[in-house]
């Protein structure tokens, strides 16, 4: 199991401590995490790496989670996408529904915390005992909230605003409501298979595998194949780039199974790809981290090219690992680039070609905003910060004052 | 002697419920900003780029310019000397003044794009200690040679600005300890024109000539 101390000499002896220090003033409170799977998805992968930690901490960290039959993750699957801004039907019955399993899961589930830690929308109504069990309750929201449905967003809205505390990861995901609103962005985490240091033999062995040749640039795009990553405009900037630059171009994200849309833009892809030797296309496995992680580091430059756009964390992944990133100024990616200093912001095509010409071309430049980039992931992005974060957030909410200045 | 307590501090950011899509909406905001969302706003690039020299100027500045292409206000913004003004208050005051005058040139209002609106937000400090406590000024000096750039930065900025002392906390420790001199050369630095490591190597070797000169 990975220990704190692990991080140290990433974050400093400082940050390490000052976790120790946070975790002390919290030592022995029970934190209840509850979310609605144990495996897959980001929001699993988030909380098996966290909760160690804060036990490591001295916090009473727990995570349970909720049950639901087929038709209760039908119905919040609808309710993701429409909260995404996807037009979807949802009838009376499928309110009821929800309401239903959630109030099972509140009468059968043991809920014990001085914090009741509820994490996105699937168990949001288990605050119904909130008045009885008393305790401070925290709901975090890990997607998207900008553009919601509306009925879905008020049905919602009524047991979110019953909650002592939400946060959310970006500002432009979070609602007017009438609750504190806490912004605690998501975070990687430097020791994983896709972020830690690999050898360069580890690296030149998976481009050769894929025969990517290292002499020559590589621009890289590491996502789903999905309309909202543009990667068909990622191909047409290539392609302005080619004329004048000799460079390759690696497209590589794991096959969108769940996605019906996902085979079409795959084979656009195909398609604008046409024969060209220098593009590669990798459909990787789940669990690829390792190639991910060699693909990022061997590239010249690295693009997030989104029209629209979660959190974006490939982003902070490729800047740790100290690469000059062109990215859309969509989703969490302004909070992770400041546009020319540690990375760059564009919206078209044209200007993502040009400035993958202009980092080819002016290593120096491209060096210094991948010197910067890492810096500020290592300062926002860690799993260090989120765990600080957390902490701190607790403790506002047991210590229950509003003052700007805390002394702990 | 009277000690140096070094202490730190660690933000949480909230959010307030408010946006602006425009320069209209960004001076009301301003306007009826607490001073802790002003604050956060004029100093979280300190806090969040500590390595990056020249810094990103206020947030203020780096919206009007970025997504409103605004240039003009935004240089404006960006010129404001934060050093200049000795409380929140005063500084949000030149804020309204500055956008409120360049309105007056009546210039074409223009949208944000959805989603790039301006965000209001503000952040709550959590001060603790170190455990680092200098008894004469060369043990200030050792400390400060390693003590974590957030404490530099409470005792530099956020004691000015944030607590509203007359001065920032390392002038006012090294003047009670009779060090005028080094104090007030410390006390006249522009802070905001260095980075925070930058500023610790500045602040070092003032201390640095004057223990010197003891020894």
């Amino acid at each position: 199991m990975r220990k704190i101390e692990d991080y140290e000499p990433i974050v400093g002896s400082f940050v390490v401590r000052e976790l120790f220090e946070l975790g002390k003033r919290l030592s022995g409170k029970v934190v209840q995490n509850i979310n609605s799977t144990s495996v897959g998805g980001g929001v699993a992968e988030i909380l098996n790496r966290m909760v160690p930690l804060l036990r490591q901490l001295g916090i009473n960290a727990r995570w349970d989670v909720i049950k639901g039959g087929e038709q209760f993750f039908k119905i919040t699957k609808k309710f993701h996408n429409a909260l995404h801004g996807v037009k979807v039907s949802i009838d009376e019955s499928e309110f009821e529904h929800f309401l239903e399993i959630n109030n099972e899961n509140a009468r059968t589930m043991e809920l014990v915390g001085d914090i009741i830690f509820v994490h996105d929308p699937q168990p949001v109504a288990l605050i119904e005992r909130k008045k009885e069990l008393g305790g401070q309750w925290l709901w975090r929201c890990h997607i998207d909230f900008s553009t919601p449905q509306e009925n879905v967003w008020i049905f919602l809205e009524g047991y979110i605003e019953k909650y002592d505390a939400a946060i959310f990861s970006a500002p432009a995901f979070a609602r007017e409501l009438r609750i504190p609103q806490i912004l605690i962005a998501p975070s990687i985490d430097p020791l994983s298979d896709k972020n830690r240091e690999l050898t360069e033999e580890e690296v030149n062995s998976v481009l050769e595998r894929f025969q990517i040749e290292r002499r020559r640039p590589i621009i890289t795009q590491i996502s789903r194949f999905d309309y909202l990553k543009d990667p068909v405009g990622v191909i047409k900037a290539y392609r302005i780039v080619k004329k004048h630059v000799d460079c390759q171009l690696v497209l590589a994200g794991g096959p969108a199974t769940d996605d019906p849309e996902g085979e079409a833009v795959l084979n656009e892809v195909r398609e604008a790809a046409k024969d060209d030797p220098d593009i590669f296309i990798l459909l990787l496995p789940p669990g690829s981290d390792i190639e991910i992680n060699a693909l990022q580091r061997a590239s010249t430059v690295v693009l997030q090219k989104s029209l629209k756009e979660g959190f974006g964390l490939t982003v902070a992944e490729a800047l740790w690992k100290e690469k000059p990133v062109i990215a859309g100024a969509v989703g969490g990616i302004p909070l992770q680039i400041t546009h020319k200093y540690s990375g760059i912001l564009t919206r078209t095509i044209e200007g993502t070609a040009f400035w993958i010409k202009q980092l080819i071309q002016e290593p120096d430049f491209a060096r210094r905003l991948g010197k910067n980039g890492r810096e500020h992931i290592r300062n926002n992005f860690l799993i260090t910060r989120h765990l600080k974060d957390y902490m701190l957030t607790f403790l506002s909410l047991l210590e229950g004052k509003e003052s700007d200045i805390m002394y702990i | 002697m009277n000690p140096f307590n070094f202490y730190t501090k660690l933000d949480l950011i909230y959010l307030t419920n408010r946006r602006a899509r425009n320069i209209i909406e960004l001076l009301e905001g301003i306007r009826e900003a607490p001073g802790s969302v002003i604050y956060y706003h004029t100093h979280r690039f300190l806090q969040q780029h500590v390595y990056l020299s020249p810094e990103p100027p206020n947030d203020f500045a780096y919206w009007t310019a970025n997504t409103l292409q605004e240039t003009l206000l935004a240089e404006k913004l960006a010129a404001i000397d934060i050093i200049e003004f000795k409380t929140i208050m005063e500084l949000k005051n030149k804020l309204v003044k500055t956008i409120e005058e360049y309105l007056l040139m009546e210039p074409e209002i223009r949208n944000a794009p959805p989603g790039m609106e301006f965000h209001f937000m503000k952040s709550r400090s959590f001060v603790l200690q170190t455990g680092y406590v200098a008894n004469d000024l060369k043990e200030f000096y050792k400390i400060l040679e390693i003590i974590d750039i957030n404490s530099l930065y409470f005792h530099v900025f956020e004691a000015r600005m944030r607590l509203g002392k007359i001065d920032n906390d390392f002038s006012i420790w090294l003047r009670s300890v009779g060090e005028e001199e080094a104090a007030a050369v410390v006390s006249r630095l522009d802070p905001y024109t260095f980075t925070l490591e930058g500023l610790r190597a500045r602040i070092l070797n003032i201390l640095k000539r004057r223990l010197d000169e003891k020894d």
